[in-house]
């Protein structure tokens, strides 16, 4: 690991203010010279492996007093950016009301990592692609703009086929974010002149000709928190992977169910595992809308959500495995007594 | 035939390898210890990055005064400057669990947490838990159950098990398994590590109760 200087922050504008004093404003945010640290489990993780090289790093943890809370206010629910992931996790109302957000986490990384990473970070992980974390690989283009991605020709089997460019195939990892995207959730994200909301929609950015801007935050913002408006206790989050606990998905699905009378009268759907960032089905939605919920449906909502699929070398399995895991988790989520 | 080297007659193999290598850390840290003592903690902001920054930690509630590289992480820091070798590296990158600590009361990984950033909280450590000779519930159950072949990763597998029971996931099997996946013992001893935890869970309820 390179040097770097620790800066613990008292308070969101000294956090702030620190951020933003060592930002340049031309490069991405994730490779301004200081860095948030959080949970850490990302950022020491990358810097041990020399992926990431922050000159400062600031400590945000102070900031948990006021950006941790866990609440249920008029229908609403709001998650401090600073929750842990397994506070959030083993919240009953959580469980309750929006079963879909306390299975992401549960379902996510090992207990340990859970007790230690944030919401706000856990949104944020980098992606696994083993070419972006060893620097040995000259060639990607999240590291390196422009020198090209070793994955597009390489082993790709846990790689994207949504959302992914010629630039780059590596797959957004996390779990938190399908529940997120799908129930509609909106971002407050805290900078020097205030807050802004943005729906979690908006957070994340396709790779295109530019993989290494993930995120439309800015250099000096931070997350702050997540709401999420009305209940959702109809919705739960299906993952296959390589083993059965401790391990990323090979695909997984977020599904979130309105249905009164046999009838779908609102459908969410989100991938995980198999896109370049959370993954909303709408395709899937549409078709499911208004219509009354039986298998044939569930596997016609399935086939929609990976229309627009493609393959690479060793990944192809991952569009068969997908429909599956997308029937099975309309299937379990219309089976659920709310 | 003969062995052409009798061991028993070179004085270093009289030396087992745990005395040599506490030996040996403890004069790495002599000189660390040395600087820090008597120069009073804060969280200081080095001008140079590389500069040695001065911290404090309590661990198993003793207030321990370090000055130390930045990058120092909370294994790094019980193993190389405090002496207290219990908790093990593994993997270095939150993939194993054998760095498990208690934090706070919460079980974390120490090789991805930095010293700096644990300043004012609790660290518990597999040293921490036996009361004299007295091993806590947890310890005895692991040694009742044979919940281990090489030991390498039974620190951090106890101390992540004490996390498993006060998170209350130590009702079934299935759950300890789950609760515990972060943990990976290459001598496969799970079932043994499973058996332990069943075992150890009512006896840390008892004594809690007990106070």
């Amino acid at each position: 690991m390179r040097p770097f200087s620790y800066q613990r922050a008292s308070d969101a504008p000294s956090a702030l203010r620190a951020l933003q004093g060592a930002a340049a404003d031309n490069i991405p945010l994730t490779e301004a010279s200081a860095q948030p640290l959080a949970g850490g489990t990302t950022l020491i993780d990358l810097m041990k492996l020399d992926v990431m090289r922050p000159q400062t790093v600031v400590d945000i943890n102070p900031l948990s007093a006021s950006w941790s809370a866990i609440s249920l206010d008029g229908g609403n629910l709001r998650l401090g950016a600073l929750a842990r992931m397994s506070d959030v996790a083993a919240n009953p109302e959580v469980q309750r009301q929006y079963p879909v957000v306390a299975d992401t986490l549960k379902l996510a990384a090992s207990a340990q990592l859970r007790n230690m990473a944030t919401l706000g970070g856990n949104v944020l992980q980098r992606t696994r692609c083993s070419y972006f974390r060893d620097v040995s690989y000259g060639n990607c283009n999240k590291r390196h703009p422009g020198s090209g991605c070793a994955a597009l020709q390489g082993f790709n089997r846990t790689h994207a086929v949504l959302g992914a460019s010629d630039q780059c195939i590596a797959t957004y990892p996390g779990d938190l974010a399908q529940a997120l995207i799908a129930l509609d959730a909106v971002v407050e994200i805290t900078g020097r002149s205030g807050v802004r909301s943005v729906p979690f929609a908006q957070l994340h950015k396709l790779p295109g000709q530019n993989p290494q801007l993930e995120t439309t935050l800015v250099p000096g913002e931070l997350i702050s928190a997540f709401t999420i408006a009305g209940r959702w206790p109809r919705s739960v989050y299906v993952k296959a992977r390589d083993r059965q606990s401790y391990e990323f998905a090979l695909a997984a699905a977020a599904v979130a169910l309105d249905v009164q009378n046999g009838m779908v009268q609102d459908a969410r759907v989100a991938l995980g595992g198999v896109a370049t960032i959370p993954w909303r089905a709408r395709e899937a939605e549409a078709l499911l809308k208004g219509q009354k919920f039986d298998d044939g449906l569930a596997q016609r909502a399935a086939e929609a959500a990976f229309s627009a699929a493609k393959g690479s070398q060793h990944n192809t399995f991952k569009i068969t495995l997908g429909k599956q895991v997308v029937a099975r988790a309309l299937h379990q989520a219309a089976a659920m007594e709310v | 035939m003969t062995d052409p080297i009798d061991s028993r007659a070179l004085p270093l193999f009289n030396f087992s390898r745990r005395k040599f290598i506490a030996a040996a850390a403890g004069t790495a840290a002599a000189p660390l210890a040395a600087r820090a003592a008597g120069e009073a903690p804060s969280s200081a902001v080095a001008a140079d990055p590389a500069a040695p920054v001065d911290l404090s930690m309590r661990v198993n509630g003793v207030n321990k005064a370090l000055n130390v590289d930045a990058r120092t992480t909370v294994l790094d820091a019980l193993r190389e400057h405090i002496g207290l070798n219990g908790t093990k590296k593994g993997c270095d990158h939150g993939q194993c669990g054998a760095c498990t600590v208690l934090i706070g009361g919460r079980r974390v990984l120490s090789c991805l947490t930095l010293a700096l950033s644990a300043q004012g909280e609790d660290i518990l450590t597999i040293e921490g838990l036996a009361k004299g000779q007295q091993l806590h519930p947890m310890q005895q159950a692991f040694v009742d159950q044979d919940a281990f072949q090489c030991g390498y990763c039974t620190p951090g597998q106890i101390m992540s098990a004490l996390g498993c029971v006060h998170e209350g996931h130590a009702g079934n099997d299935d759950d300890i398994r789950e609760s515990m996946s972060g943990n990976l013992c290459r001598c496969a001893a799970y079932p043994n590590i499973v058996a332990a935890i069943r075992q150890a869970a009512p006896a840390m309820a008892s004594e809690q109760k007990k106070g």
